[in-house]
């Protein structure tokens, strides 16, 4: 008995403890609140930064991590204000951001936003940029993350996709005596139709080529599908939704998915997957890594992917692409009108300043971001040494970067009569409609589901993710 | 001396107190505080009372983890049971090289589960590549992908459990059996067994709430796939919280279900099988 009297006791002290929880933490959040319309920032420094030692950027890029370090260095020597630079592993990037913001005090200043999407998720801690000067040197201003009269997020680095070819091989090809189409060098393929005559072909000269298979594998393993559930998905979502004002904020507002493009994506996916050097089956254990590298060593001729992919390329053991043979073609699909088609060009990379920490600071961290991208010091930083594509004025033409890929992406942005398509993927519901395409994708390829299970997979879990958004 | 004790008592066990409020109940109370609430950090909480609750009841990514949960657990705690007491009985008997055997069996339990993943990632697709399939081509696969990966670095653990409980078996009582005319298997059901029950008190408690709770190796094995089909409850919760925007709550919600079946079913299965242990 007395026992039982000791448990019930212990039992109500941990009731009270909770709602005593329960209580501060609604406080605390009430806090929260009232400070989020106060701040708003501009490059009129009307607010005094002297008192600021110390910013905290918190990374996204693993691979220029340690560039940032040096970078970091010489801006404290210049200004004396010490930028902490931390590098969230890759693909832990929210995880380590929330994690970090929980502590008010030791928050990033400067922190990453993924796009509208990555907005609505961190809306409570991202100030308004209009009145800075970053902003106002964005070469494009439909590029930044806008909510109403607000500018909560500046892209700083452009990038592009498309597919990736191997000149060498083409060259190969073209040249050979066994081919059976008229095509005699890449310009001339301006289509889908163009595209799948010549992949066919290839692939039955495979042998004689030197290549196991023209792509590389579409690699559909949990975690490496976002080539196909992400990147390639844009092409038709952009035909459908660039119906008039901006492509994006259509996808954004859409309730509903019609998939009109879903035989575009079918002729495209059915061609990767026919002719590539691996097993349907054996699909979905590939990595993006695997892929990468089967392009890498000549084993095919084209892969799709971003211009982040030369170094990967570039660092595989046994490289034979030379930097002068990499070249891209957009992603054709057979939609109308695509023979002025471009790249996939968009950015998923918007800077974003932390509204819930000391104004002094948010304003100190502008700062930075306005030094990077305008000095000259931060500038050839940008360019030579994290090789961002950067979308500002302040930049002129002989300071652009120099991989090969980037250079691509920029003479396919500035040729005439194309018209890139931007990154509408943005404005898809949530990550867990990606993921369940992703997966539908795979038992398609592996024959377990129709093509039409797919699309219609596709429709209502659009409906159902943006009702949840909208609760 | 008894006295001075009981006076300093409250002093001495202060520190570990402490350290237990602080990282034990106080995030525990907090979390579940948090799964009440519409969270992005822990420090903007806000109040939605049950809704994250109904969400995750709606949500059939959960149910079916659930029952996949449930049957990869029935499935593994009977196979790594068994095949670990059988593994004590041979390695009791006086064979050669048992120390040697006995090591190696425990070995991979020392190795990591994500690295243990990985490897027999490897080794089945390896198997599987002759069929021209992958691991992820069907959940059936999956499924006993991380049974066999389950048993192999839970076995030699077992093994070690039951091998001290069969070694401490009352000679006495074997020898009177012997005497009495009863048949090995009969010693075996009669007194090896009830002997070593509290050995398999432990075992099952140990499988059945690590087969339970298992994540990282469900997560370099298939990591779900295909689709959320070979998702185990841990995944779900963990994969809840960053598919959707505004997701932390259900998530956390989820953790705590999570929690309240675990403690059910471990003590349930405590009670049961204590009531079956003997005095010795």
């Amino acid at each position: 008995m007395r026992k039982l009297t000791k448990l019930t006791a212990v039992f109500m002290a941990l009731c009270l403890s909770v709602s005593a929880v329960a209580l501060s933490g609604c406080n605390g959040s009430d806090g929260g609140n009232t400070s989020d319309g106060g701040s708003k920032l501009s490059s009129d420094s009307k607010v005094d930064t002297s008192s600021v030692k110390e910013i905290y950027y918190l990374n996204f890029k693993p691979e220029i991590s340690q560039k940032y370090e040096a970078i970091a260095a010489q801006y404290e020597k210049e200004t004396g204000i010490k930028v902490k630079v931390t590098t969230a592993a890759s693909g832990e990037y929210e995880k380590t951001l929330t994690t970090q913001m929980a502590n008010a005090d030791s928050a990033p200043t400067i922190f990453q936003i993924n796009g509208p999407v990555g907005y609505e998720n961190w809306k409570d801690y991202c100030a308004d940029l209009k009145g800075t000067k970053l902003y106002d040197s964005l070469s494009d201003k439909s590029l930044a993350v806008t909510s109403g009269d607000g500018v909560y997020g500046i892209p700083y680095a452009v990038e592009g996709y498309g597919i990736i070819y191997n000149n060498a091989i083409m060259d190969k090809y073209f040249n050979s005596d066994k081919k059976s189409t008229e095509f005699s060098s890449m310009d001339e393929i301006r289509s889908f139709d163009n595209l799948k005559a010549v992949v066919e072909d290839m692939t039955k000269i495979k042998g004689d080529l030197g290549i196991k298979g023209v792509f590389a594998s579409t690699s559909l393993k949990k975690g490496d599908d976002w080539r196909w559930q992400t990147h390639l998905v844009d092409v038709p979502l952009y035909y459908e939704f660039n119906t008039g004002g901006n492509a994006l904020t259509n996808c954004l507002n859409a309730k509903e998915l019609a998939f009109s493009g879903a035989d575009n994506y079918k002729n495209i996916f059915d061609l990767y997957t026919n002719n590539s050097g691996t097993d349907k089956k054996q699909l979905g254990s590939k990595t993006v890594d695997e892929s990468m590298s089967e392009f890498a060593v000549g084993d095919v001729a084209m892969v799709q992917n971003g211009n982040w992919a030369w170094g990967q390329i570039s660092s595989t053991k046994g490289n034979v692409v030379k930097d002068t043979d990499i070249k891209y073609l957009p992603i054709y699909t057979g939609a109308e009108g695509e023979e002025t088609q471009g790249l996939c060009i968009g950015t998923e990379n918007y800077f974003a300043i932390n509204s819930e920490s000391d104004p002094a600071k948010q304003q100190a961290s502008v700062d930075f971001l306005e030094w990077l991208f305008s000095s000259d010091y931060g500038k050839k930083a940008v360019v030579n040494e994290l090789g961002f594509i950067a979308p500002f004025t302040t930049f002129s033409d002989n300071e652009k970067p120099t991989d090969p890929l980037a250079k691509e992406v920029l003479a396919w942005m500035e040729k005439d009569g194309i018209t890139s398509v931007p990154w509408v993927f943005a404005g898809i519901p949530s990550e867990k409609w990606k993921n369940d395409f992703g997966a539908d994708l795979l038992k398609y390829v592996q024959g377990q589901t129709e093509w039409a299970k797919v699309v219609e997979n596709a429709k209502t879990s659009w409906a159902k993710e943006v009702q949840l958004k909208a609760e | 001396m008894q006295k001075a004790i009981k006076r300093w008592f409250p002093l001495f066990v202060l520190p570990t107190v402490v350290a237990f409020i602080i990282s034990f109940i106080a995030p525990f109370i907090m979390g579940i505080y948090l799964s009440f609430t519409k969270f992005k950090t822990v420090s903007n909480a806000k109040w939605v009372g049950i809704s994250n609750y109904t969400k995750a009841f709606q949500d059939s990514d959960f149910v079916n983890a659930l029952w996949f949960t449930v049957k990869f657990t029935i499935v593994s705690v009977i196979t790594i049971n068994v095949i670990a007491f059988l593994l004590a009985l041979l390695l009791t008997k006086s064979i050669k090289g048992t120390n040697l055997f006995r090591t190696i069996f425990f070995m991979p339990n020392l190795i990591g589960g994500i690295v243990l993943g990985y490897i027999w990632l490897m080794i089945i697709n390896g198997v599987l590549s002759y069929f021209d399939v992958s691991i992820t081509y069907d959940a059936s696969y999956g499924f006993w992908g991380l049974v066999i990966l389950m048993n192999w670095q839970l076995i030699g653990y077992m093994m070690i459990i039951y091998i001290a409980g069969i070694q401490n078996v009352s000679p006495d009582l074997l020898e009177a059996a012997d005497i009495d005319g009863a048949t090995n298997f009969q010693k075996l059901i009669k007194i090896t067994v009830p002997q070593v029950m509290p050995s398999i008190t432990i075992c099952t408690f140990l499988t059945l709430t690590n087969s339970f709770k298992l994540f990282d190796q469900n997560l370099a094995l298939t990591a779900g796939a295909p689709g959320t089909e070979t998702q185990m409850l841990a995944l779900d919760i963990y994969n809840t919280f960053y598919g959707r925007v505004d997701y932390q709550g259900v998530g956390q919600a989820k953790a705590v279900v999570f929690f309240i079946i675990v403690a059910v079913i471990a003590l349930t299965q405590l009670y049961l099988t204590r009531s079956k242990e003997v005095e010795s």
